[in-house]
């Protein structure tokens, strides 16, 4: 019962707010994608439901397969944090890796995370 | 050449899907070929996900790709179907109403009266690195896998990557190798610890080396390798002399021949009639995740049931005389002798 009043005595747009996390992608080539990310979800995800194309996720997210990765931009690296081994491991069979190289589908949106900007590469690996 | 193998089917990949044709094939009496690139059964499931759990089988509420493959594979194996692993199908002609002639890259032939593809995503094939003009050195002196250890014999060999392949390859060639390096773009290996030591110690006792970096670029004449340059963590680039490169980047689904086979392809997918799971071709079928329709999800489950009614117009091909009694294997002994049950 309280969760409802809660609901109603909220103002919608904050609600909203809270719900999403904004994300950029920044293409290889310069293309720019601002999306609503949903919290809980993955940035693979996010990127995979707004047309982001440089993000292929062949496995579907199941971090086998090292085609959704990002370079984590330098000023969110800290937020973000660093890869688990598991995801490490995979990042052995991506190209071109930069310090702050991420698989998008091993990074959970948060609050934290609202305004994130990710690079996309040229190429994963297909 | 060999001799052609004549089959009523020749199912294209040896996932799920193509697995449990084999089933709703056998129930019916028509027996199966299949061929895959992999080595082992289970497509995406082998390739993928083997430890990963699964949940959207109907009745099993959790199953990891690999149990699923194992499972198929035991649920098939009282119809005996000849499996051809680690080859890819690259023709497919029609030459006959119906009759198939297949041709693989390991020089086979057959010949079958019904074509099932079931690729799932395509066939998995080696990741190429995106190093500026690597092209004209691919199959000259940079290799995706090993056909014959002596073709790299007193050679000097660079090996890129930090898994299993590129650690057995190493232990491998390392003694016929006139010089082998092995680059990778960390400190640590995610290979098996018995290779990673077996390595490091061939690297202490500087039989071999090791440099930590990514590969940035290649030098040679005419698809010849003679050196790459090996760019460090710490930005200090490298210069190695080098006579042939194997990169060893895992595996990644490429569409491959399939394009090339007048299927009139949908965004890479192959169009198919639902009532049959058949293409635009007598015969030739599709099911799985490679075949599109109106309302397709590319789910475990939609491509057993498009398997089921395949083998449904299959037996019309394989055994145009007959008439098909549809039966259930609760209830049908005929269907539980072919099972090896009754």
């Amino acid at each position: 019962m309280s969760d409802e009043l809660n609901v109603e005595t909220a103002p919608r747009p904050a609600e909203q707010k809270e719900a999403t996390a904004k994300i950029t992608f920044i293409e290889h080539d310069g293309t720019v994608h601002a999306v609503d990310a949903e919290i809980g979800s993955t940035v693979m995800e996010a990127a995979m439901r707004n047309g982001v194309e440089s993000i292929v996720a062949e496995c579907g997210g199941g971090c086998t397969c090292a085609t959704c990765l990002v370079h984590v931009d330098d000023k969110w690296s800290e937020t973000v944090g660093p890869p688990s081994s598991e995801e490490e491991d995979m990042l052995d069979m991506a190209f071109e890796l930069k310090p702050t190289s991420r698989l998008s589908c091993q990074i959970k949106v948060t609050k934290e995370l609202d305004g994130l900007i990710v690079h996309t590469p040229a190429y994963q690996g297909r | 050449m060999s001799e052609t193998i004549k089959t009523d089917v020749l199912i294209i990949g040896a996932g799920p899907v193509g697995l449990f044709a084999v089933f709703e094939l056998g129930l019916l009496d028509i027996k199966a070929h299949l061929v895959d690139i992999l080595d082992r059964p289970g497509g995406q499931c082998a390739e993928l996900y083997p430890e990963k759990p699964i949940y959207d089988i109907p009745g099993i509420p959790l199953i990891t790709g690999d149990g699923l493959t194992k499972s198929l594979m035991e649920q098939i194996e009282p119809f005996g179907p000849t499996f051809h692993f680690g080859e890819m199908v690259t023709t497919l002609e029609k030459i006959g109403d119906p009759l198939f002639r297949v041709g693989t890259d390991g020089g086979k032939t057959f010949e079958a009266k019904c074509v099932v593809i079931a690729a799932g995503g395509g066939s998995f094939q080696p990741k190429r690195p995106p190093i500026n003009g690597i092209e004209p050195y691919e199959a000259k002196s940079v290799h995706y896998a090993v056909r014959k250890m002596d073709a790299f014999r007193d050679k000097r060999l660079l090996i890129v990557g930090g898994g299993d392949s590129a650690l057995d390859w190493t232990l491998n060639l390392q003694p016929i190798a006139k010089r082998l390096t092995l680059v990778h773009r960390r400190d640590e290996f995610r290979g098996a610890p018995d290779s990673v030591n077996k390595m490091r110690a061939l690297v202490d006792t500087g039989k071999m080396d090791l440099k930590i970096g990514q590969v940035t670029d290649l030098e040679g004449p005419d698809g010849q390798l003679s050196a790459v340059s090996i760019k460090e963590k710490d930005g200090t680039v490298s210069r190695i002399e080098v006579d042939a490169m194997l990169p060893f980047f895992g595996l990644t689904m490429k569409l491959g021949p399939v394009a090339e086979w007048d299927l009139d392809l949908k965004e890479n997918l192959i169009p198919v009639d639902t009532g049959t799971f058949e293409t635009t071709t007598p015969g030739l079928f599709a099911i799985g995740d490679i075949n599109t329709y109106p309302g397709k999800l590319k789910l475990i489950l939609s491509g057993f049931h498009e398997g089921a009614l395949m083998a449904q117009k299959a037996f019309h091909y394989v055994y145009p005389e007959k008439r098909l009694v549809f039966q259930y294997t609760t209830s049908s002994t005929n269907l539980q002798k072919k099972l090896g049950v009754a």
